[in-house]
């Protein structure tokens, strides 16, 4: 039984291939498909577990008044400029409301090489749980810590391979490069964070101390303007956590409503984002299926083909003694074999697609997507090719099956 | 061997069985089938290889009685029993001539026997035309290649359809003889349904069946046509 499926196997392999032009075409139709689909999933997954990892823990964002899905994108994601700025004296009062479990500040305004340096305190480190690779954190203002696509990223850029700690750095002004370089305040390398697969990865970390001591040198002119500036600090974000659930009833409004300041809720902020991105993914897994339905349709065309030229061969083949079966098993293999060939080409087209495009996402700052990953769910990628494969063999293998073998003796 | 006791094909649709008159084909003996077209051969001879039930009669070919057997045996009996030179050879161009010659193992469900190819082509003499394909061949060389498949499995029935249409006289002669050989080879019974009249001579004394002589105005109002 065993050997009436490999031979099955090869001969319509053989068959397969004595059209190869039309062989090849349908190979190509039903990669493309399969490839759309498989990039599809991967993107969708990693993004939807990236914006996971990075929400997970921040009850509320609070900033200055704007676009709330901004502030989210900015103050979580880092990939939009902030609102604004809000006070460091506000902040410090809603840390005292007795709602707040945990307060993380923020300073945003300076990038390194496009990476982003953000003033915190090491409350932020902990709560992604990530861990030093080299170095320590920082222990006076001045000091920084990389990343880990960021240390990656500087070390390509010319570094060489000596060692990040210990290194010192400029930063310049505004979040995209190329703004006024603060000469006077360099900064030191403390250490570099092992990968953790979130948002710290693409950030410079400080204390939020540096970030006023940048600026502040950079406005005063003498002493008693940075005892007055003092009194003005700022941050940029303050990522809050929640010491009971109820807070979310009331804490948001109160902050829209008593002060200066905005509140947004990631979880109803990211849930709009992803219907956005979602439209995006469905167009492009509508696309997908639009590519496996023609896909089908072109190897039904050309199996039918196949069928209708190889009449007389497939009555030959039950004139033989083969069964109706086995000569139907011809026409299903050959779609088969389209199938498999189709899913290895589809999913390794659509791993590189998806390294290409986590390549270019990553050139720009942005979020971290990967062609090496393999997902569980890419199993149903030959399952789906397996699925077109055999419901496009389907009216041919039946045609084959009720081939007239009489019809090679009515020959006049 | 064949033997039909007032075998009966009747067509879907009509009126009247098309009755065939009673053969009697010793083992190793051959046949002459004659009628023009449209006098019912080709549904004799698809009666004798099993690929359309009988409506009346009794029929035994190469010691089976044929009608009781389910699709897959019967299948499986063709196989093994009968031998098939089809009038158009039927050649898969997408498989060299050996492969073609395998395709008799498939159908059959056997093990691929690569010597018997060689030998069974090397009986027809074109052993060296192995490897091509079968739009590289000449006409008569195809004609061996289809001969050579249907004598493989050495069956007990061969079965050759006009094998001496569109050749000249004297490639008819020699299909005629090689074919001869073959089946005496194998020592297979040979029916050859034709209507050429250098066969009708050159086999002169034969065992014949004429079904010009049954009804051939009935049969040619083109029901025979499918």
């Amino acid at each position: 039984m065993n050997s009436v499926a490999i031979k099955l196997a090869r001969l319509s392999w053989r068959y397969l291939w004595s059209r190869p032009l039309a062989a090849v075409l349908n190979l190509l139709v039903l990669t493309l498909g399969l490839a759309a689909i498989t990039l599809v999933l991967l993107v969708a997954t990693q993004l939807d577990k990236a914006f996971e990892r990075d929400l997970a823990g921040i009850d509320l964002v609070v900033g200055a008044k704007g676009s709330p899905l901004q502030l989210i994108l900015a103050g979580v994601f880092h990939i939009d400029v902030p609102t604004g700025n809000i006070a460091l004296q506000e902040v410090q009062a809603l840390q005292k409301n007795p709602l707040v479990a945990q307060v993380i500040p923020l300073s945003l305004g300076d990038s390194y090489q496009g990476f982003r340096i953000v003033g915190t305190t090491p409350d932020y480190v902990a709560h992604y749980e990530a861990a030093l690779a080299e170095g320590a954190l920082w222990r006076q203002p001045m000091d920084a810590v990389l990343g880990a696509s960021v240390a990656r990223g500087i070390a390509r850029a010319g570094h060489g391979g000596a060692p990040l700690a210990g290194a010192t750095f400029v930063g310049s002004h505004g979040l995209g490069g190329g703004g006024h370089a603060h000469g006077d305040h360099p900064y030191r390398v403390s250490g570099v964070l092992a990968p953790c697969g979130c948002v710290l990865d693409r950030l410079i970390l400080t204390s939020t101390e540096s970030v006023w001591m940048v600026h502040e040198g950079a406005m005063a002119t003498d002493d008693e303007d940075l005892e007055l500036l003092k009194d003005d600090r700022e941050v940029t974000v303050a990522l809050v956590r929640y010491r009971t659930p109820l807070a979310a009833v009331t804490l948001p409004r109160r902050i829209n409503a008593d002060t200066g300041m905005q509140a947004a809720a990631p979880a109803i902020e990211v849930t709009r984002l992803l219907r956005l991105l979602g439209v995006g993914a469905d167009v492009l897994r509508a696309f997908g299926g639009v590519l496996l339905a023609v896909a089908a349709l072109s190897v039904f065309i050309a199996l039918w083909n196949a069928v209708r030229e190889r009449r007389a061969d497939l009555a030959m083949l039950r004139m033989l003694g083969a069964s109706p079966g086995r000569v139907a098993g011809l026409v299903l293999w050959e779609a088969l074999w389209l199938a498999a060939m189709a899913s290895v080409l589809g999913l390794l087209l659509g791993h590189g697609l998806a390294h290409g495009l986590g390549w270019a996402l990553q050139a720009q700052g942005l979020l971290p997507v990967s062609g090496l990953v393999w997902l569980p769910a890419e199993a149903g990628v030959p399952l789906l090719a397996a699925g077109v494969a055999a419901l496009a063999a389907l009216l041919p293998a039946m045609q084959a099956y009720r081939t007239e073998v009489a019809e090679l003796l009515s020959q006049p | 061997m064949i033997r039909t006791r007032g075998l009966s094909y009747a067509y879907p649709g009509a009126d009247a069985p098309l009755r065939f008159p009673d053969v009697d084909l010793r083992q190793g003996g051959t046949l002459l089938l004659r009628g023009r077209s449209g006098t019912g051969k080709s549904t004799w001879l698809s009666l004798i290889a099993g690929l359309r039930g009988a409506s009346g009669g009794d029929l035994f070919v190469a010691g089976t009685q044929l009608g009781t057997q389910r699709g897959a045996e019967i299948d499986a009996w063709r196989a093994r029993s009968i031998g098939f030179l089809p009038q158009k050879l039927y050649l898969s161009s997408a498989l060299t001539v050996a492969d073609n010659l395998a395709l008799a193992y498939f159908a059959a469900g056997l093990p691929r026997d690569g010597a018997a190819i060689t030998r069974a082509l090397a009986q027809v003499g074109v052993d060296e035309l192995a490897a091509r394909r079968p739009h590289q061949l000449s006409g008569g060389q195809a004609q061996r290649v289809a001969l050579a498949r249907a004598v493989l499995l050495s069956p007990e029935l061969l079965l050759a359809d006009e094998p001496t249409a569109s050749l000249d006289d004297e490639a008819a002669a020699d299909a005629l003889d090689l074919l001869r050989q073959s089946a005496a080879a194998c020592d297979a019974s040979l029916v050859i349904a034709t209507h050429d009249q250098r066969v009708v001579q050159a086999l002169a004394g034969a065992q014949t069946l004429d079904l010009n002589e049954i009804g051939p105005k009935r049969l040619l109002d083109g029901r025979e046509k499918l």
